[in-house]
């Protein structure tokens, strides 16, 4: 049975030209970049070029790139640096579908007495702009976290105007990119963030790197102490293959950007509107115009999300769901509740994420699926039809 | 993945007995659209009174429809008086076994099976009784759905509570709530006396001083690190001095120290020995 990988926005495999970028790191060139003797300096070397490309990637200065392990630990490290730089006046300002790499720290700080708000959003996931601004008055030091684009439902908050908004209120801003690095164009001198997180794992680089960009003149506590390596700002031995090998993923996303993003959203489109039309009572879930061109996310009203993806993996196709059973909590996703997402709905939804490595005859094969996936667990469901009633509502 | 057993998935991907009855003689509904999952479970019976035919629909994950399936290859050939006998435990066993966080699913098909035994014989749609007083208004669980699947399940802690029927999954505001529920079970099943008596009266005998300690930690100890995600280990017990190791969240807590000398050590001293010390392994 062959595996069709629709869950993109989970990780992503590792692109061939990568892995073949990484091996030789892993075999002769294992020295240290630190090291004063040649054989560990031509491994500087290496990494130097992949700062810099990645650099070019952003638009930003090889000296604006700090490498991490992965997304989670740049979020961490810019919410937690600037708390403690900026202290307890300080207040926190994030939204309610921000990734959790995001929400827990900025609970953590809430813990620790820090004042924390939650931007709401509207019905199709976009931001409460008049909520925002309203956060930002008053005097204190801010610090605003808010995602580029949605891992759920791949909307797009319009960055821009966020930017310009914390900018106007003297507040310092972060902005998790994961997702929307590697599938649109990133630029930080067009959009001013102060810091912004990427994963490596996104964007077919293997999953334990990942990226923090701290603009020039932004300061920040540093969060990993113990090592004079990346200026200073987190200590630890470079993991030079993955550094290098990000440095080729970006190479490779650069390169297609604009032809993968037709490619995209041609698929993702014809999966989205193959489904709306043989599955009836399904739904999108965000905002259709402002979206990751990968990714949508589908309600298939009256069943439930775990069920779904247990038969889709029957058949070899990987997504994954917002349903509070799959997560094994039973609350469903944040996300899709933060939506205002119907309750007919909120357990039965699906995320679709594809990438450049999908094709249109896998799209196909989901096609001809889901629609049979779907009656067979509406004829289980007692709901939909109209006439069993539950008692307990 | 959940790791679901072979039974839950064969239930799961081909369920037996689903739909409707026409004219049934008993129909029961419990759960939610809102809840995540739903179940309604009808029978028919024959002339002898033992269901002959049994049906469900259930809206829900892989193991509440396994669940459901289940449950109706058990109760067909039974009398209503065999079928209420039926657990939640004996679903969960029928089915190999379900994931913690999934027995609430076969708590769900028993109080199906109970909703629809009570339309049989009274005719009513079982609502919850309103009398009941709501614990988990997330959920609308009730004080006695609680009281009844930590007594039947032997339960210990909130997290199994919100496990088994959901109370405490929502807003949490319950929990403290269900942790009474917990103790005022634990308290009536262990009459106040037995404790007192606990206390040793003359010398124990070695035997008897590590059974007793055996006693307290489960009775009286470990329920209260499990609250907080932790457990205890017993390693050893040389003289007065018994060596623990932590577990779970337990393990590496900036408290453990305090727990061990302020919790532990004092509810042993206090129920089995006064020169008893608790050190942490390799202390």
């Amino acid at each position: 049975m062959n595996t069709i990988y629709f869950d993109n926005n989970a990780t992503t495999c590792v692109a061939p030209e990568v892995r073949d970028a990484m091996m030789p790191f892993f075999n002769d060139l294992y020295g240290n970049p630190s090291s004063m003797h040649v054989f560990g300096g031509q491994v500087a070397k290496h990494v130097k070029a992949a700062r810099e490309r990645i650099a070019a990637f952003i638009n930003a200065d090889p000296s604006e790139i700090v490498f991490t392990s992965c997304g989670t630990e740049s979020d961490n490290m810019a919410l937690h640096g600037s708390a403690e730089l900026l202290g307890p006046q300080a207040k926190i300002i994030t939204s309610r579908v921000e990734h959790p790499a995001v929400l827990g720290p900025c609970r953590r700080l809430k813990d620790m007495g820090f004042r924390e708000i939650e931007i709401p959003v509207d019905g199709v996931g976009q931001l409460d702009l008049d909520a925002f601004r309203e956060a930002l008055k008053g005097h204190g030091p801010a610090i605003v976290s808010l995602m580029w684009a949605n891992n759920e439902t791949g909307v797009i908050f319009p960055m821009e105007k966020l930017v310009e908004l914390a900018k106007e209120a003297g507040a310092v801003i972060h902005s998790d990119a994961v997702q929307v690095a590697g599938k649109l164009p990133v630029d930080v001198k067009k959009m001013p963030v102060d810091m912004l997180s990427i994963s490596g794992h996104k964007l077919h680089a293997p999953k334990g790197i990942g990226i923090f960009y701290l603009r020039r003149g932004t300061r920040l506590k540093t969060f990993m102490l113990g090592g004079h390596q990346e200026n200073g700002r987190r200590g630890g031995t470079e993991n030079v293959p993955y550094i290098v090998g990000l440095g080729k993923a970006v190479e490779l996303a650069a390169a297609n950007m604009a032809e993968e993003s037709r490619h995209l959203t041609r698929l993702r489109d014809k999966l989205e509107n193959g489904l709306l039309a043989t599955c009836p009572d399904a739904r999108v879930n965000g905002d259709r115009a402002h979206r990751l061109p990968n990714t949508t996310n589908m309600s298939f009203e009256y069943i439930e999300g775990e069920a779904i993806l247990y038969h889709m993996s029957d058949l070899g196709i990987c997504a994954s769901t917002g349903s509070a059973c799959a997560a094994g909590s039973l609350e469903p996703s944040h996300v899709i509740r933060a939506m205002g997402v119907p309750f007919t709905a909120v357990h039965g939804s699906v995320r679709f994420s594809l990438s450049r490595y999908n094709t249109e005859a896998e799209v196909d094969y989901v096609l001809d699926h889901m629609p049979k996936i779907v009656h067979k667990l509406r004829d289980l469901s007692p709901f939909g039809k109209g006439d069993v009633l539950p008692v307990n509502l | 993945m959940w790791n679901y057993s072979e039974k839950v998935m064969d239930h799961f991907r081909n369920p037996r007995n689903v739909g409707k009855i026409e004219k049934p003689d008993g129909t029961g509904t419990v759960g939610s659209l809102a809840c995540g999952d739903a179940l309604t479970l009808m029978f028919k019976l024959d002339a002898d009174k033992r269901i002959v035919d049994v049906k469900f629909q259930t809206f829900g994950c892989a193991s509440a429809i396994a669940s459901s399936s289940a449950l109706t290859e058990m109760v067909v050939g039974k009398t209503i008086e065999e079928a209420e006998k039926i657990t939640n435990k004996d679903i969960a066993t029928f089915l190999g076994g379900l994931p913690d966080q999934k027995m609430h699913c076969s708590v769900m098909g028993r109080e199906a099976l109970e909703a629809a035994i009570h339309n049989y014989r009274t005719g009513e749609t079982m609502i919850k009784n309103l009398e009941d007083h709501i614990v988990c208004t997330c959920f609308g669980v009730s004080e006695n759905e609680i009281r009844r699947v930590v007594t039947e399940n032997s339960l210990t802690t909130v997290d199994e509570v919100t496990n088994f029927c959901k109370a405490g999954g929502g807003c949490g505001m319950c929990q403290d709530d269900i942790q009474k529920i917990i103790v005022s079970i634990r308290d009536a099943k262990i009459p106040p006396a037995p404790a007192v008596a606990d206390k040793p009266q003359k010398k124990l005998s070695n035997l008897q001083k590590i059974k007793l300690i055996e006693e307290i930690i489960d009775r009286e100890i470990r329920p209260q690190l499990k609250k907080d995600g932790g457990d205890i280990e017993l390693l050893d017990i040389v003289g007065d001095r018994v060596t623990i190791a932590f577990r779970g969240m337990c393990a590496g807590c900036h408290s453990a120290d305090f727990t061990r000398q302020d919790f532990i050590e004092a509810k042993l001293r206090e129920f089995v020995d006064p020169a008893i010390a608790v050190v942490e392994e390799g202390e």
